[in-house]
C-alpha cells in the first residue's frame, strides 16, 4: 500500500481539492448571486422610470461603499458565470473533457473573470 | 442493473420476453423518471444562455461606456430605440434563465415537499414579476422621453 506508487485518492486524508470543483460550485453561487442582482436591475430601471427624485435613492444606495462593493461582486459573478457558461456549452459539444483541458479552462475562467472585472472598474474609479 | 424487473418497458409497452428496465420498482410506482421533462429544461437553459452571452456582454459593455449612476445618462441610453429593445430582451431572457436555474437549486436543496412546491411557485411568480416590471420601466422610459 505504501510503496506501490498508486494514487490513493479519493481518500479523505490525502484528497486534493480539484480546481474544477471550485468552478462548479462557483457557477451555482454566481448564478444565484446574479439572480439576486436582477432585483437590483429591476429597482434601478423602475426608479429611473419614476423620475430624478426617486432615482436619488437607488443612486445613493448603490453609490455607497457597500453598494459599490456589491456592484463589483456582481461584475465578477457575471464574468465567472459567462466564462463558465461558455465552458459548459463547449462540453455540451463533447469537447474539452480531458483533465488537463478541464483544469486549464477552469483557471482561464478565473483569471479572465478577475482581469475583466479589474478592467471594467479601472475606468470607474 | 442486469436484473429483469418486469416484462414491460419503462414507457409501459409490453414487448414480450425478458425486457431489462433500468427503473426501480419504486420509481415506476412514483412515476417520476429521470427523463420526465428534463430535456426541455436542459435545452431551454442552454438556448437562453446563448442569448444571454450576447445580451449580457452588450449590457456590461454599455455599462462600461456610460455612467449608470447619472440619471440623465441612463435615461438617454435607455430611450435609444435599439437599447430599449435590447434591454427589454435582456430583462426577459435573464429572468427566464434565472428562473430555470433557481428552480434547479430549489429542487436540489429543498426536500420537504410542501416547502419545495411553495418555493418553486414563489420563485416562478417572483421571476415573472421582475421581468414584467423591468420591461414596463424600460418601455416607459423609451416611450416617454
Amino acid at each position: 500500500m505504501s510503496n506501490s506508487g498508486r494514487p490513493l485518492s479519493p481518500h479523505l486524508s490525502v484528497y486534493r481539492w480539484p480546481i474544477t470543483m471550485t468552478l462548479s460550485i462557483l457557477n451555482r453561487i454566481t448564478g444565484v448571486a446574479l439572480s439576486l442582482g436582477l432585483i437590483v436591475l429591476a429597482i434601478w430601471l423602475t426608479q429611473a422610470a419614476a423620475g430624478p427624485e426617486q432615482y436619488q435613492y437607488i443612486r445613493a444606495t448603490m453609490g455607497s461603499p457597500l453598494g459599490k462593493l456589491m456592484l463589483i461582486g456582481w461584475t465578477f459573478a457575471f464574468f465567472v458565470h459567462l466564462g463558465n457558461g461558455i465552458r459548459h456549452l463547449v462540453w455540451d459539444m463533447g469537447l474539452g473533457f480531458e483533465i488537463r483541458q478541464a483544469n486549464a479552462s477552469a483557471w482561464a475562467v478565473l483569471i479572465l473573470a478577475t482581469a475583466l472585472t479589474a478592467a471594467f472598474w479601472a475606468v470607474k474609479f | 442493473m442486469g436484473r429483469s424487473y418486469s416484462r414491460d418497458c419503462a414507457d409501459g409497452r409490453f414487448l414480450g420476453g425478458e425486457v431489462l428496465s433500468l427503473r426501480t420498482p419504486l420509481g415506476r410506482v412514483l412515476g417520476t423518471g429521470s427523463a420526465k421533462d428534463g430535456t426541455a429544461h436542459f435545452v431551454a437553459q442552454r438556448v437562453s444562455a446563448i442569448a444571454l452571452l450576447l445580451l449580457g456582454s452588450w449590457f456590461l459593455y454599455s455599462m462600461y461606456t456610460i455612467d449608470g449612476m447619472a440619471y440623465l445618462e441612463v435615461i438617454r441610453f435607455v430611450s435609444v430605440p435599439r437599447n430599449t429593445v435590447l434591454l427589454s430582451l435582456l430583462c426577459v431572457t435573464a429572468a427566464y434563465h434565472s428562473s430555470l436555474g433557481v428552480q434547479v437549486v430549489i429542487e436540489d436543496y429543498v426536500h420537504a415537499n410542501g416547502v419545495r412546491i411553495f418555493s418553486l411557485i414563489a420563485s416562478r411568480f417572483a421571476h415573472v414579476f421582475l421581468a414584467i416590471s423591468s420591461v414596463y420601466a424600460v418601455l416607459q422610459i423609451g416611450l416617454t422621453t
